[in-house]
């Protein structure tokens, strides 16, 4: 049993241990190891080359990757804090996205940018949002996270691996929570990067989270269950593109779909996942697809980010609305 | 500096330039800045002469574009009209094994990369992005949003170094074209920074055209734009832009050094943008004839000729038969250009992943049926 940030950790060195072309940068990474000691030991290990201490500014750190990587190398960079990626946001979104685009094929930019992302852990501003629908809307950007250490293991060497821009976003308040690893599993065996996971099965109504949430809606599944409700959750994993055919089986035979985050609920992705399933389930549906989001306000003040934060309760609300449609 | 005077009304910028090549056609033979540099050039009559040919060339091309816009074939065009010297110069200071990072400008660095000077039509004739192989010419894509590839070329250049491509007269080096508006943005700064820190082999090299489409110098900068590499740990230089001679032999120098493992440089190329910042704008608005034509009678092209010309390096045959191979080459681009294909509409789908994605497969094979669905029809 390892932590989600330890397992992360070893998928970086089992990542650099395997192509000579993979570098670390970040703010902090080096001697620290990160401010979740997330890179712990790997400068120490493999250099100050591979594990770049990076001036602090977030531009730099994705606009110099791109040049990196047009060099031939895989940079993973490291976001401090979901609130920090703006200042690297037209970096991303104009340049890392469009390069392959632009180039008609020619430029490949297979770099990772690492975001710690989320709330619950009682931070000041700027270190608790959730700003994945920003780049699931940008073409040519991958999104994806984790929710448990045997994925964010395999993920992370995925992403790394792929020749796609991919957006790893960690689920913060997760790096703590422990889980079998297999350390040794091969990479070619793993599920596709893109892929769904159906993180518990049920047949009376359909929970799809991600990232931190993950572990919530498992929680409101296990509660639900003790009323005779048998939730089916569904780790997205992957948020662009989303595994649509995992989700539509599901939905098509509970009938019924909560999506669960806390980014803010206004054009957040559980309204794109709303629209998809009402365009394709329609007739399967015995009640509208529901959300269960964050309030569309900046982040709150950690005192009171539990209110602000879909928890149990609040998930198990939904599903009775969904059976009392 | 070599012209170390500024004199009101005189055509030296305050603080001086390095200029090889006054704009009467006069060669200066060396020039020795206040560090200790000396820098000349020791050029062949066949290559003046080449050097000449590319001035007229990349003109010519360049007015031909302006024409084909205007025409209403191109959607619009970043005219480099003044700026021959700048990128001619610069451009053929380059080696096999240097990499440039362009902004949206660079069609005489393009050409002399060795590029069909027909790439950057199809990005402004609106049939592609930008078509070239970067990695194949050493020569990355355009790059709209101002600033933003000084980054790149940053992250490139800090590669040549982890691959150890430094340190020696055969290194590789690495340069990042950007103008005045440019040195405004965060980006610059921080891969002046970065290339500081990391002691990336890279010229800088700024083209001050003194302005940002209608935003003058002075909205940028109240010091001269050179001096700020001192704040970020390595030399700058200004030099005169509208001289060949001397924009090859600064820019030379400067990628020599990082090559041999001393860092970055940042060169500001003092120019004039004699025409508008693209065909969408009019300058007119904004700037005064008088200064237009000041800057006029500091032609790249003119200077050089008058060069040629005394030294009779070149006579009258030479100059009228490059007159007319640019002109033959520019005629030769406008029928390409008006042949260039629109893309297939289903092409919209390519290259957004490297190895595709499930949902834009979907969206291409529904597009597809969509399409196939008119055929035949009355469409």
């Amino acid at each position: 049993m390892i932590t989600l940030g330890k397992a992360l950790n070893h998928g970086l060195r089992r990542a650099l241990e395997d192509d000579p072309k993979v570098v670390i940068m970040g703010e902090d990474v080096g001697k620290l190891g990160g401010v979740f000691r997330i890179t712990d030991a790997l400068q120490k290990d493999f250099g100050e080359d591979r594990v770049i201490d990076t001036p602090l500014a977030e531009a730099g750190i994705i606009g110099t990757a791109v040049g990196l990587a047009i060099r031939g190398y895989r940079p993973v960079c490291e976001i401090q804090f979901d609130g920090f990626v703006f200042p690297a946001y037209n970096q991303i979104v104009a340049q890392v996205a469009k390069m392959h685009y632009r180039s008609k094929g020619k430029v490949r930019l297979p770099l990772v940018i690492r975001i710690p992302f989320g709330g619950g852990i009682g931070a000041v501003e700027h270190h608790s949002e959730s700003p994945e629908a920003y780049f699931a809307h940008t073409p040519g950007l991958k999104v994806v996270t984790c929710a448990n250490p045997a994925d964010a293991y395999t993920m992370i060497q995925q992403a790394i691996a792929s020749d796609d821009p991919v957006i790893f976003f960690e689920p913060k308040r997760r790096y703590w929570e422990k889980g079998e690893v297999d350390l040794d599993a091969p990479l070619s065996g793993a599920f596709p990067l893109h892929s769904a996971r159906v993180a518990r099965p049920g047949t009376d109504a359909t929970v799809l989270a991600y990232g931190p949430m993950v572990r919530v809606a498992l929680d409101a599944a296990t509660a639900a269950a003790e009323d005779g409700r048998e939730l089916e959750v569904i780790d997205l994993r992957s948020l662009s593109p989303i595994d649509y055919p995992v989700i539509f089986e599901s939905v098509r035979r509970t009938g019924r779909a909560i999506v669960v985050h806390e980014a803010p609920g206004n054009a957040g992705l559980g309204a794109e996942i709303a629209a998809r399933i009402t365009e394709e389930c329609f007739y399967s549906l015995e009640a509208p697809v529901l959300r269960v989001t964050g309030y569309d306000i900046p982040y709150p003040a950690a005192r009171i980010e539990e209110e602000y934060l879909p928890d149990l309760d609040r998930v198990l609300d939904a599903v009775d609305r969904s059976f009392g449609w | 500096m070599a012209k170390g005077e500024s004199v009101a009304g005189s055509d030296i910028p305050a603080g001086g330039f390095v200029q090889l090549l006054t704009p009467d056609g006069e060669r200066v033979d060396t020039v020795t800045t206040a560090d200790g540099t000396t820098y000349s050039v020791d050029f062949t009559d066949e290559e003046y002469r080449g050097l000449y040919r590319d001035l007229v060339t990349v003109r010519r091309l360049d007015s031909e574009a302006v024409a084909l816009q205007r025409q209403g074939e191109l959607g619009i065009w970043a005219s480099l009209l003044g700026q021959e010297a700048a990128q001619v110069g610069s451009g053929r200071a380059l080696r096999p094994q240097d990499m440039a990072f362009p902004t949206y400008r660079e069609h005489g660095v393009l050409y002399c990369r060795g590029i069909d000077p027909i790439m950057p039509f199809g990005l402004f004739r609106g049939v592609d992005q930008g078509g070239w192989d970067p990695n194949e010419f050493k020569f990355n894509t355009y790059t709209i949003v101002i600033g933003s590839q000084t980054l790149h070329a940053t992250g490139y250049a800090m590669g040549v170094t982890m691959d150890g491509k430094t340190g020696s007269a055969d290194g590789e080096a690495v340069i990042a074209y950007f103008g005045d508006g440019a040195t405004s943005q965060g980006e610059v700064n921080e891969s002046f920074v970065w290339s500081g820190v990391f002691n990336a082999p890279i010229v800088f090299f700024c083209q001050n055209n003194q302005y940002a489409i209608s935003e003058p110098l002075e909205r940028q900068t109240r010091v001269p734009l050179y001096q700020r590499a001192g704040g970020y740990g390595f030399p700058g230089i200004r030099v005169d832009g509208n001289d060949v001679l001397a924009t090859y032999a600064v820019t030379r120098a400067a990628l020599d050094n990082a090559r041999n493992g001393q860092g970055p440089t940042l060169i500001e190329a003092y120019t004039y943008r004699m025409g508008a910042h693209t065909s969408s704008d009019d300058p007119t608005r904004y700037r005064n004839g008088s200064e237009v034509e000041a800057w006029k009678a500091k032609d790249p092209i003119s200077r050089l000729k008058a060069f040629l010309s005394k030294q009779k390096i070149a006579k009258k045959d030479f100059f009228a038969e490059v007159d007319a191979e640019a002109n033959r080459q520019a005629l030769d681009l406008r029928e390409r250009v008006l042949e260039m294909p629109d893309p297939q509409p289903v092409t919209l789908f390519d290259n957004v992943y490297p190895n595709g994605s499930p949902e834009i497969d979907a969206q291409r094979t529904a597009f597809a049926e969509y399409q196939a669905s008119f055929e035949g029809s009355a469409h």
